[in-house]
């Protein structure tokens, strides 16, 4: 009787597969191709040069500056956002009155377009009106304001920031959820020993939770790397590309300078990255799994 | 004495982080609301009080001098309709991994995973190619059809992990009562699976409603601009018209935070089944 069951599940899993490979992994195989090429249409160009597109990036410093851009963005604001979002998963994860409320409200800012909050940030961080500024100056830390989105140093921070404030509810929920799953006898059989807060978190919650923190470095790693939306809006790349991500400069080459093929290079090398990224990551949740 | 003093300094200290997480949370968007509501020439002054007669100025300008209501009824449809299609196409595949026996299930969740990691920039260009040769620029389609692929993923995950609970000695009677395998989704796991269908509508749902570099690609005209594209290019030549932007923003915002407030149980479970349970 099972056998039957192959007609109809083709036929059930065709729609999904049809466009998985038409609109997802034939475009991918597709920029492989296009970034062997040299490529701008508006002047009718395009003939192939092989790995030229690939020479060149190589000795691109723009490129590479966008990928240490990239890099330094995902590293600082990914570890933040662990850090920040185990806080808010333990403070949650205890029951109290208007628990409900308090997980809703911290759900807003993972909810907000990416592009809305980054104008949000933007009027933060306004020198002459911000509230940034203003609050730091009230509380003494500084002197004068500062020029957030202007400062080669500063900027970087600032789109960190933003990317922190946004997705460290996101962390936190898989967190919380790690939490909810380890049981509670385990916790009450430690006090009993006379474990300390301190202990307890550190031989029991932190291991528990340690494939959940994976899988959340994991998707926050990701994300991150590819970010576009929040950089495009807040800094456009500037000042004097010190905030160019990987995604920014392909967007750039390909829909601003109009080169489809090298464009298309930055963009299958920003894939090829991710790809790296996230086979470490699996080999690493799976030892996880399984030491 | 002393352990009551100290739990109640343990609690005041619980309510201090608690009531700080709720500010950072909040006061971007309070501060948002603040400034929708002042009227242009109070938007420069500190400290940010509450505006001496607040305005709806710029409510109005951004409905009356842009037409920001046709970019609010865009979002609407591209988002409604790429739930529709990435739902029904997802919840047919994710049925079929779920309880149908054939060869290569795995390896259709692991390639539904694998779309879900790679970065949007690595298809666009080709995609926006194949979309000038349609004739699909500038048009629902030619967002739907991208939006329903890239959320597919989700979809199929947080169904797949609803139906595999499901029993299947319930799919073996109706087989057994001479049900095909097509009608048993459609009468009997379709009903069951309601609340997760709804969980993933949501998500899906605020995924194309946030969706930003393939509309901001794949779309020209003004007419066309979705509620992200409009909000990027907002500026004007000059000057930042600070009170319409914060007024636009929570136009946005509001219904995201209602959708939130409503269904956040529905949310967070679908968030963590998504993304952990698999």
């Amino acid at each position: 009787m099972r056998k039957d069951e192959i007609r109809p599940a083709l036929l059930m899993i065709l729609p999904a597969c049809l466009f998985i490979g038409v609109v997802a992994i034939f475009p991918i195989l597709n920029a492989f191709r296009i970034s062997l090429d040299r490529r701008m249409p508006v002047f009718g160009i395009s003939y192939f040069v092989g790995l030229d597109n690939y020479r060149f990036l190589l000795q691109d410093p723009r490129f590479w500056q966008s990928f240490l851009n990239t890099a330094y963005f995902s590293l600082l604001s990914v570890s933040l956002e662990l850090a920040l979002g185990l806080l808010l998963a333990i403070l949650l994860h205890g029951s109290f009155r208007g628990r409900g409320l308090f997980r809703a409200v911290v759900l807003i800012p993972w909810a907000i377009p990416t592009v809305v909050s980054a104008r949000m940030w933007e009027w933060i961080l306004n020198p002459d009106f911000g509230l940034l500024n203003y609050l730091l100056q009230q509380i003494g830390l500084l002197s004068s304001p500062l020029n957030w989105l202007g400062d080669r140093v500063l900027a970087m921070h600032a789109l960190i920031m933003a990317d922190v404030w946004k997705t460290s509810p996101f962390v936190a929920l898989i967190l919380l959820a790690g939490l909810q799953m380890i049981p509670e006898e385990l916790y009450e059989a430690a006090r009993v020993d006379g474990a300390g807060g301190w202990q307890i978190f550190r031989r029991i919650t932190f291991p528990l939770l340690l494939p959940f923190i994976l899988i959340a470095f994991l998707f926050r790693t990701l994300d991150a790397f590819r970010i576009f939306d929040l950089v495009y809006v807040l800094t456009g790349g500037g000042p004097a590309n010190t905030t160019e991500t990987l995604s920014l400069y392909a967007y750039k080459l390909l829909f601003q300078t109009l080169q489809f093929g090298y464009g298309s290079a930055v963009a299958v090398a920003t894939f090829l990255t991710v790809l790296l990224i996230s086979t470490v990551c699996i080999l690493l949740v799976k030892r996880q799994h399984h030491g | 004495m002393g352990s009551r003093i100290r739990r109640l300094a343990r609690r005041s200290i619980f309510w201090a982080l608690l009531a700080g997480l709720a500010t950072f949370c909040l006061l971007p968007f309070l501060w948002q609301l603040l400034t929708s509501l002042t009227p242009t020439s109070e938007i420069s002054t500190l400290p940010p009080l509450f505006p001496t007669r607040p305005v709806l100025d710029h409510y109005l300008a951004i409905f009356q001098d842009r037409p920001f209501g046709r970019f609010i009824l865009n979002s609407v449809i591209v988002a409604s309709l790429t739930t529709v299609s990435c739902l029904s196409i997802g919840s047919l595949a994710a049925f079929a991994i779920a309880k149908l026996q054939f060869r290569g299930r795995n390896l259709l969740l692991f390639l539904a995973l694998s779309i879900s990691m790679f970065p949007p920039i690595a298809a666009v260009s080709p995609l926006y190619l194949i979309i000038r040769i349609l004739g699909w620029r500038d048009t629902y389609a030619g967002l739907v059809v991208p939006y329903t692929t890239f959320a597919l993923p989700l979809a199929i995950w947080i169904l797949w992990s609803v139906f595999r609970d499901i029993s299947d000695e319930l799919y073996l009677a109706a087989l057994v009562d001479g049900c095909t395998p097509f009608q048993v989704f459609v009468r009997i796991f379709l009903p069951l699976a309601a609340p997760g269908i709804g969980t993933a509508a949501i998500l899906v749902f605020i995924f194309a409603w946030n969706e930003f570099l393939y509309a901001l690609t794949f779309t020209s005209s003004e007419a066309m601009r979705t509620i992200p594209v409009s909000i990027a290019l907002f500026p004007g030549l000059h000057e930042v018209p600070w009170g319409e932007m914060a007024a636009a923003t929570i136009v946005v915002t509001t219904p995201l935070i209602l959708l939130i407030l409503f269904f956040q149980r529905r949310i967070v479970s679908g968030l963590t089944a998504g993304s952990v349970k698999g």
